[in-house]
């Protein structure tokens, strides 16, 4: 029976993950074309909305291209590669409180582990190696340029986004992410981000590490088109491009994800409890759609933060990783440290 | 369930390691020492040491192999470097020894191996149970390390760092 959840989990979850991404590729052109004061993509079905499956039948179609002097297996295996642990990533976050169904006991995450931060981290980590290898395997210098400059990147940015979470796992004292959303039950002030463990200044430092773990814009040096052509996927073609920005995508559901389990609340409603309705399918409806929604709002806010800001300089990222991120994030979790040590604040 | 899980992730890590030996592309050399890292971390999954897989898939896979990539493309080692060709007396004495000390380490593990594995403790191998032995029991120990590492990180910048003028 266990099994069978856990199946039914996982299939959910992943068709969910494919469903959502495709919608934001939809998303990401209507939005920047209403920045830019352009229509978008509005002709496949009501609203354009059917064009990202037309997308989808032109990738299939396309040529397969493999460069002459490409490392074959590594060009092939590359893409695979970004996908696999981007998905690997979400599965430790909680989407939804534990459910009765048919009597069963239901927990809304796929893998409730202990140490269920570090397992998020560690997908993520290995999420590099698709870059490095498809920028090295390409046999092109913009893609090896491309994929040099992420792998500093993402090492860089790891450094201050893990501080960021240290002080989270200062405060909650635990490192399983169902327990550290069920600390911030009631209204939204509970929140971590907020008076649960006055950790907004780590909150919005995850979120400026988490553009550039994701290699958005304007952290996008790695596919920086003005110098780079398209950076580290500049030769692939077809769906292999595709299976590139899927795993984008996929990255930035799981760092808003973990930036809302961890800061805001994850599924809670934020409102206080004696305003909430009785456990049952309405209140678990409404904290599921608690939890996407402040999915969907981080997602717009990645395009919008696209649309508006330029791309930083490559010197001017490196500075602003080591020398302004990490001294403050380091400095957060020596203060937190203190507060926690003196029970001034945690749950 | 678990002995199935075992001889897969063994089979990975064994195939994983000859790999890295028996390449001459520094490239897929790395690559392979990276997933036997993450399969090595999936047999400390199962003996139940959870925190230590993850921390080894963190730090060894996710952090020190990039870094090693990273040198090995700046450095640009792209194609099959010819080695130095080895020696006759290399030759002869490298399998031997390997041979011999291989037997020495299999017969060391096989007289050490308990007939019975004791009974794990609540909560062993999370962060918690972890943290207590080591800010308690080991506490000197963890220090010491602390210390050590701190003094390569200084050395390491001053070596790196420019000469003022």
């Amino acid at each position: 029976m266990d099994v069978l959840i856990n199946l039914i989990k996982i299939i959910g979850v992943f068709s969910l993950l494919m469903g959502l991404v495709s919608v934001m590729t939809w998303v990401e052109r209507r939005l920047s074309a209403i920045i830019q004061y352009r229509l978008g993509p509005n002709r496949v079905g009501p609203f354009g909305l059917l064009q990202p499956i037309a997308d989808g039948i032109k990738f299939i179609q396309k040529e397969d291209i493999i460069p002459a002097e490409a490392h074959k297996v590594f060009y092939v295996l590359a893409p695979a590669l970004a996908v696999i642990p981007a998905l690997c990533a979400f599965a430790v976050i909680p989407f939804g409180p534990t459910v009765t169904i048919l009597g069963q006991q239901v927990k809304l995450v796929i893998l409730d582990l202990d140490g269920g931060l570090l397992w998020a981290f560690a997908a993520t980590g290995l999420g590099v190696y698709a870059i490095v290898l498809a920028g090295w395997s390409s046999n092109s210098k913009f893609s090896l340029i491309g994929g040099l400059r992420s792998s500093a990147q993402m090492v860089s940015y790891e450094l201050p986004m893990a501080l960021a979470v240290a002080s989270v796992v200062l405060v909650s004292g635990t490192l399983r992410p169902t327990e550290i959303v069920a600390q911030q039950a009631g209204a939204f002030w509970h929140w971590n981000a907020l008076k649960g463990g006055w950790q907004l200044l780590g909150f919005v430092i995850f979120t400026i590490a988490g553009y550039a773990e994701t290699n958005r814009t304007p952290f996008d040096l790695p596919e920086a088109e003005g110098e780079l052509v398209a950076g580290y996927h500049t030769e692939y073609s077809g769906m292999r491009f595709a299976a590139f920005f899927m795993a984008e995508y996929i990255n930035m559901m799981t760092s808003s994800a973990l930036a809302i389990t961890l800061f805001l609340g994850g599924w809670q409603l934020g409102i206080p409890e004696a305003w909430q309705p009785q456990p049952g399918w309405l209140l678990w409806g409404l904290q599921i759609g608690a939890f996407f929604a402040k999915l969907a709002f981080f997602q717009i806010l990645y395009v919008w933060v696209r649309w508006t800001l330029p791309r930083f300089r490559y010197d001017q990222l490196m500075n602003l990783g080591w020398k302004g991120l990490l001294p403050i994030s380091l400095a957060n979790l020596a203060v937190t440290a203190i507060l926690v040590a003196y029970d001034l604040v945690g749950h | 369930m678990e002995q199935i899980a075992f001889f897969v992730l063994a089979l990975l890590v064994v195939a994983s390691a000859l790999s890295v030996i028996t390449n001459r592309n520094p490239v897929t050399c790395a690559v392979s020492l990276a997933f036997n890292l993450v399969a090595i971390a999936g047999l400390y999954m199962l003996l139940d040491a959870q925190f230590l897989g993850l921390m080894q898939v963190i730090v060894y896979a996710g952090a020190i192999m990039v870094l090693i990539l990273f040198v090995i493309m700046l450095l640009n080692l792209r194609e099959e470097e010819q080695p130095h060709p080895a020696g006759r007396v290399q030759r002869v004495i490298a399998p031997v020894a390997s041979l011999a000390f291989s037997i020495v380490i299999g017969r060391a593990v096989f007289a050490s191996a308990p007939s019975s594995f004791p009974d794990k403790a609540e909560g062993f191998g999370n962060a918690a149970a972890l943290g207590n032995e080591l800010f308690t029991k080991f506490y000197y120990p963890f220090e010491a390390i602390s210390l050590l590492l701190i003094v390569a990180m200084v050395g390491a910048v001053l070596l790196a760092k420019r000469k003022v003028e």
